[in-house]
């Protein structure tokens, strides 16, 4: 399995490691009243079939923090980008 | 003695005559022989004993799928067991072994539990050794495993080498027969990248061992212009020897190159095997067909064999199978053994046809249509055959052919399901998109003209969508010959035992016994009765069981389907994919820049990790480690001692944005510390659980140094990448590991600052100049460019200093030097730990995923002016519960009792069990300062039971003893040598 990184050129997978659900966002408070959201961005997450966009770092490589979006079930790899720019668009509210 | 060399023919070198020994006995065969074909040129059919009944069992195929010819290879550390002798090619000095005999192949004791066939019926382990329970582990299973079994693994170290490689190319072409080689030529000629590999010795496939008429000349002479037109082409790659044994994911290929498997011993400059990951933007699969074998009495019996193998070892090997042959075919290749056989001189008998009609070239030959081989002779070596009607007909070797299943394995291998074609009687392999195609026999496409143009037209396809433009050219002519099957699973007329399975010895009466009790599923049947289980994983005999289990269910083939097609398609050796990391080079070993010097002191070391670190210091008259350590922390609390701590994780923090990222790291406040100032700083999980703990120091407004513990070094730096590139992207920071930079020493003691004065430059160590928590970049022994840190782990006045790596040793032994005067002494890691444990400092222990910073006394740390990683987990109920286990110390109440880590800790009048658990032990050491063995321990609701007597409970030893409870800092709680 190939990982397109954007600044190392598609690299084997073994050079990654994975980390899981990237459109878990980090709730910005600190208010108690917030702590369903901090419960569900620390422990909640989806197992889906089909789509789905996760981080994984190039840690054998560039050691950027990328956001992969795959299919789970065939492994086909839709986009790679990275977590710096996924963050500023989801800060944005684009994705 | 039924085989021999036929005169003439073949692809041997008649010229090189090569000696090797089966069983001891010495033989002679040629270059390009196979081990199976030099030996059947010997005259030997009898190459094993079968897994369950012992039967004698002699060669059946002629390559990949051969599941009875299986042997052990080579001697000591080099042994391996359960290689085919089909595709052990032949050299001067090779050792072979027959396997599950005793005591001889010849003579072969287990050979009675024929005689006992009817109680080994499928599922016989389950019904036969259930009980009594408690003997199946030690009386039944090694009985077992005993009597029925493949070839044993040797015990040695192997000594040759192994390597992994990375391929690439537009087009992998997996087979070189016509198909494969119509692909890689169309590919190549486009400009294509392309590899072509084959798992034989030689690249050809069938064309090496067929007699076939391409473009006005031979087969062979075809296939060799071509491959000598592909070598020299540039874009190329060439790898016989070579199997392809894994598809997956992103159109990746395993396989396996047996670059020296074919010589004595490997160069010492190359690997025996070599693992390739082949990365294909397109591949086709071009690995040909599966002869089948008919399930009938005695189709085990040495001298019974595939057609298509007799074939082989008559045309490419020059090794006929017998001197009278029959042949027992339901298709049309049957007759294509037949007629080479005669051409060659060797007599066949008849030809036996299941089919009533049926109009293949016989070349004079007689054959009886209609009629089917019930029986075989049993025993060592074929006599002849019964057919259905009670004929009887006298040979030496029986070639049969059940009609051909193309090899579809690579293609199913990510759970897609082949499908069943009526008009072959075989499983076509799936579309599984423009990626990965079949061409050719593995297509379902049986003639030559069919497979030459398919090669062609499926790699013209494949690379033209890679942007390639191929030129439209007609495939070569050549003569086809006709291929009709009819189907023949099972000849029921059968007295003797007939097997479907040969490497299992599962009969045909197995399968509808599984389908009667219940296992008519295929998935379930292959596991009743192994059928398809094992080193060859069926590939001769599944098609047969899937078709005989489906009449027993009253299904269709289709209905019933196949097993799951999975890597590997052949037996991989563990060795290849270890590769080249065996020992230090699976664990290198990471050296401190101190360790030359701690070398020098007589270091003992341990490993930690990758890291060699120094434990203790022993002089010649120390025996063991308590001595040596007391005396290294005497020193250190009395005078002065040099422990090298460069282990620690040390990351360099830069930029206008780094006092706020460090401040949302740990869970105290870094914004506010002042320039030229270290603090003690706590990060948490952001669960709220505590990850690591460190000094980190301010060297200038925008420039921190940072360090972690040894063990989570790594972990942290992609904990900060991640904070800052997923959570934090607007902070303008960098950072980078230091570790391997920088070489860092505590130096620790009363005497440390007089020590530390006589090698720094220009800087006075006063408590004004330089106090408690100070941390400076400054220049020791003239110039030398330093980090002093007034930070202690032991309690004592101390100091960690960092210099660069190279002058680590030079930097230890110069304060060495500086200390001698005051009685300097090294100290290692065990030293370190009895200090940190006497002074309450936690550590590993205390840091074990699951506690809080309060419950390690660190609550008071947590700031509630700020957001940080963890501070919204941490305040959850269950976190701050009042009966959490929290940190206390421990020590014995008998003063001579030796408290031990990982004991349980129970109220004092309860009985020994974990069911009274209260906490446990996490650290002890030995404290010369306090003459008493101490400890740091987790205990329920701990910070409000100090001075209670607890039971202290070792499972283990199945002791107790009594402990106290009290503040962990055992030692100068006042910090009065901190700060002396």
């Amino acid at each position: 399995m190939l990982i397109n990184c954007p600044y190392c050129g598609p690299r084997p997978s073994e050079e990654f490691t994975q980390l899981g659900d990237a459109t878990v966002q980090r709730p910005a408070s600190n208010d108690p009243k917030t702590m369903d959201q901090w419960f569900d961005y620390v422990y909640l997450r989806d197992n889906p079939k089909g789509r789905f966009k996760e981080y994984w770092h190039h840690g054998g490589g560039c050691r950027s923090w990328l956001v992969v979006e795959r299919d789970t079930q065939t492994h086909e790899i839709f986009g790679v980008t990275t977590a710096r720019d996924f963050a500023q668009d989801q800060k944005k509210g684009k994705v | 003695m039924a085989g021999f060399r036929l005169d003439k023919g073949g692809l041997i070198d008649r010229a090189t005559s090569l000696n090797f020994t089966f069983d001891g006995k010495s033989f002679t065969g040629h270059a390009g022989d196979t081990l199976a074909s030099a030996l059947i040129a010997n005259g030997v059919h009898l190459m094993g004993r079968s897994f369950k009944y012992h039967r004698p069992r002699g060669v059946i195929a002629s390559g990949a799928a051969e599941p009875n010819a299986l042997v052990e290879l080579r001697e000591g550390g080099r042994k391996e067991a359960n290689t085919r002798a089909t595709v052990i090619e032949l050299y001067d000095g090779l050792a072979a072994r027959s396997q599950n005999r005793w005591p001889s192949l010849n003579f072969d004791i287990g050979a009675i539990n024929s005689l006992a066939a009817s109680v080994f019926v499928a599922g016989f382990y389950y019904k036969t050794f259930m009980w009594p329970k408690s003997f199946w582990e030690k009386i039944y299973e090694p009985l077992i495993r005993r009597a029925a079994g493949l070839g044993a693994a040797t015990h040695e170290a192997d000594p040759d080498k192994y390597e992994k490689s990375y391929g690439h190319c537009d087009l992998l072409v997996i087979g070189s027969g016509p198909a494969g080689l119509s692909a890689a030529l169309t590919a190549a000629r486009a400009g294509a990248r392309v590899i072509l590999l084959d798992e034989g010795s030689r690249l050809g496939g069938s064309l090496l061992s067929e007699n076939e008429e391409i473009a006005g000349g031979s087969g062979y002479d075809w296939a060799q212009a071509a491959i000598a037109e592909l070598a020299s082409l540039a874009n190329v790659t060439l790898m016989p020897r070579t199997t392809a044994f894994g598809f997956y994911d992103g159109n990746v290929f395993g396989a396996l190159e047996r670059v020296n498997d074919h010589v004595l011993e490997p160069s010492p400059y190359e690997p025996r095997l070599r693992y390739w990951k082949i990365m294909a933007r397109k591949a086709v699969l071009a690995a040909g067909a599966e002869e089948r074998p008919i399930v009938f009495g005695g189709n085990d019996v040495p001298g019974v064999m595939l057609a298509s193998a007799m074939r082989t070892f008559a045309n490419r090997y020059a090794a006929a199978a017998g001197k009278s042959v029959v042949v027992f075919t339901s298709n049309d290749s049957g007759y294509r053994t037949a007629r080479d056989l005669k051409a060659k001189g060797v007599h066949v008998e008849v030809i036996v046809d299941s089919r009533k009609e049926a109009s293949a070239d016989a070349a004079g030959i007689p054959v009886l249509k209609g009629r089917t081989v019930a029986d075989a002779t049993p025993g060592k070596i074929v006599s002849g055959v019964e057919l259905s009607d009670h004929m009887h007909i006298a040979c030496d070797a029986l070639a049969m052919s059940g009609g051909w299943s193309p090899v579809v394995n690579l293609m199913c291998h990510k759970g897609a399901k082949p499908i069943w074609n009526d008009r072959l009687q075989a499983f076509l392999p799936p579309d599984i998109g423009s990626d990965f195609v079949a061409a050719g026999a593995a297509n379902g496409a049986m003639l030559l003209s069919e497979a030459l143009r398919e090669g062609a037209e499926k790699a013209s396809r494949a690379v033209g969508e890679l942007g390639f433009k191929t030129k439209k050219a007609a495939p070569p002519p050549c003569r086809d010959e006709a291929y009709a099957a009819q189907a023949l699973w099972w000849v029921k007329e059968s007295h003797g035992k007939a097997f479907v399975d040969y490497q299992n010895d599962v009969t045909p009466k197995d399968l509808p016994l599984a389908a009667r009790e219940g296992y008519s599923s295929i998935e379930l049947a292959k596991r009743y009765t192994t059928a398809g289980m094992a080193t060859d994983q069926g590939k001769l005999g599944n098609v047969n069981a899937i078709a005989i289990l489906a009449e027993a269910a009253g299904k269709s083939i289709a209905e019933i389907g196949t097993t799951t097609f999975r890597p590997f398609y052949t037996p991989v050796p563990f060795a290849a994919f270890v590769g080249p990391f065996t020992g230090h080079h699976f664990m290198p070993v990471r050296k401190t820049p101190l360790h030359d010097w701690a070398e020098e002191q007589g270091a003992v070391f341990v490993e930690t990790g990758l890291w060699l670190r120094s434990s203790w210091f022993p002089l010649p008259h120390e025996e063991g480690w308590l001595d040596p350590v007391i005396r290294e922390v005497n020193a250190a609390r009395q005078k002065v001692g040099l422990c090298d701590v460069s282990t620690l994780g040390k990351i360099d923090v830069q930029g206008p944005d780094a006092a706020e990222f460090l401040n949302r790291l740990y869970c105290n406040g870094f914004a506010q510390l002042d320039v030229g100032k270290a603090r003690y700083g706590l990060m948490l999980r952001e669960d709220g659980v505590v990850m690591d703990d460190g000094t980190t120091s301010r060297l200038a407004a925008d420039h921190f140094f940072m360090t972690t513990t040894t063990a989570n070094a790594a972990k942290i730096m992609t904990h900060m990448e991640f904070c800052h590139q997923a959570l934090w992207p607007e902070l303008d920071v960098q950072y980078v590991s230091v570790t391997e930079q920088w070489a860092q020493m505590a130096v620790a003691g009363p005497k440390a600052r007089p020590t530390l004065q006589k090698i720094v430059d220009d800087v006075v160590l006063g408590d004004e100049t330089f106090p408690y928590l100070a941390a400076k970049e400054i220049s020791i022994l003239g110039g030398i460019t330093a980090r002093l840190f007034r930070i202690s782990f032991s309690g004592e006045h101390a100091y960690e200093l960092s210099v660069p790596a190279d002058y680590g040793n030079l930097v230890a032994r110069a304060i060495m030097q500086a200390g001698e005067e005051f009685g300097i002494t090294p100290y290692g890691i065990e030293a370190l730990s009895v200090m940190r444990v006497e002074k309450g400092h936690v550590a590993g222990g205390e840091l074990n995923g699951t506690t809080t910073a309060a419950d390690l006394g660190l609550g008071r740390m947590m700031s509630t002016k700020k957001d940080y990683i963890g501070r919204m987990m941490a305040g959850r109920e269950g976190m701050v519960a009042k009966d959490r286990e929290a940190v206390v110390g421990i020590r014995p109440v008998d003063r001579a009792d030796r408290i031990r880590a990982g004991s349980h800790l129970l109220k004092k009048n309860d009985r020994p069990s974990l069911a009274n658990g209260q906490g446990y032990i996490t650290s002890v050491a030995y404290s010369p300062t306090l003459g008493t063995w101490l400890g740091l321990a987790l205990l329920k609701n701990g910070r409000e039971r100090h001075g209670e007597i607890v039971k202290v409970f070792d499972g283990i030893r199945n002791i107790h003893m009594y402990g106290e409870i009290c503040d962990p800092m055992h030692y100068d709680k006042e910090n009065k040598k901190l700060h002396a």
